[in-house]
């Protein structure tokens, strides 16, 4: 047990290690700056990478949906966005219920053929 | 300043908690299935502070990884905090708030204050942006501390289906906030270009992919913005 709080720690000051390098760089940076524009591409796309990526190819749990039933539960929860003033606790709800509906139902087809 | 502290922190305090919660009370019930005790659930959130790399650290120990291994494989999934720390402390920088704070709050920058304030900082004075996104984001961090021993102790209790849900609720909030209030063309850009390129980097290397993703598609889309901004000058 003991090793694992060390090992708790440790990753955690491995990733403090990335905001404090981001502290200490940022100083440098100009918010007009080229170089700012290519730093939030950066950010952006690292951010969406990983979103879709786990949206996309899930590990854990989330395997067990179908991909096809995850993609569907995500353009219904942007469309509740956008129809329903762009409300997020509407939107994440929407999808969410829409993944559990569609696995509810997949269930129960299996039981019953 | 108090005030845009608490502003920031009654923001938190809606979907961006709640999301987090759940996430969190999911991280709970997973922690304690692997053999955590609560206190280091709950340490682990308030120290490490990224889902992804505590996802990481249960999933890796459980297989029996060596130590180091698994200290490398947090790290290198936390290295996008350098540019989402780089690119949101200039946009709150301010005169007044020292080294101390300012390395403070960096403690706190993860994925939904740092969506969250990238969308609403442009809008504050510049001397409330810190606070406002302080605010935010310790509220978020709190919550989420709280909600680790519910799940932990109710591991048991949640039938598959609502497990599904809890675990679906985060990405589709990133999702949801990334995808729906794209503010600029850069960042629609570079948001597409990450999108496309963190699949296919998965498939080369899992380890690596959110490195990669952010460097090639993040490089792609401000190519592509600047040939496209230079052609319609």
């Amino acid at each position: 047990m003991p090793d694992l709080w060390l090992l708790v720690l440790a990753c955690a000051a491995g990733t403090y290690l990335w905001r404090g390098l981001g502290v200490l760089l940022s100083g440098r940076i100009r918010i007009d700056s080229e170089l700012f524009n290519w730093v939030a591409c950066v950010a952006y796309a690292m951010v969406a990478g990983l979103v879709v990526r786990i949206i996309v190819m899930p590990t854990g749990m989330l395997a067990q949906s179908l991909l096809t039933d995850r993609l569907l539960a995500c353009a219904l929860a942007l469309l509740a966005y956008y129809t329903c003033r762009r409300n997020l606790f509407i939107a994440v709800c929407a999808g969410v219920i829409a993944l559990i509906a569609i696995n509810y139902v997949r269930t129960a087809w299996v039981l019953l053929g | 300043m108090t005030a845009a502290f608490y502003g920031g922190a009654r923001e938190a305090f809606g979907v961006p908690a709640a999301v987090l919660g759940a996430g969190y009370i999911g991280y709970g019930a997973l922690a304690y299935e692997n053999g955590y005790s609560v206190w280091l659930t709950m340490l682990a959130t308030a120290t490490i502070w990224a889902l992804p790399g505590q996802l990481i650290l249960i999933e890796l120990h459980a297989l029996g990884a060596a130590a180091f291994a698994i200290v490398l494989a947090a790290v290198v999934s936390g290295a996008r905090f350098l540019p989402m720390t780089l690119s949101l402390l200039p946009v709150m920088r301010d005169a007044r708030y020292g080294r101390p704070v300012v390395y403070g709050a960096a403690h706190l920058i993860a994925m939904t204050g740092w969506a969250w304030a990238m969308r609403r900082c442009p809008d504050l004075p510049q001397e409330q942006r810190l606070p406002y996104f302080a605010g935010f984001a310790a509220t978020c961090m709190a919550v989420s501390v709280a909600s680790c021993p519910i799940g932990f102790y109710l591991s048991g209790a949640f039938p598959p289906l609502v497990r599904l849900g809890f675990v679906f609720l985060t990405p589709v909030y990133f999702f949801v906030i990334l995808v729906g209030d794209v503010r600029t063309r850069l960042a629609a850009a570079a948001l597409a270009c990450g999108a496309l390129a963190g699949p296919l980097f998965h498939l080369l290397s899992p380890q690596w992919s959110v490195l990669l993703s952010g460097f090639v598609g993040g490089t792609a889309a401000y190519l592509i913005q600047k040939k496209f901004r230079r052609s319609h000058a």
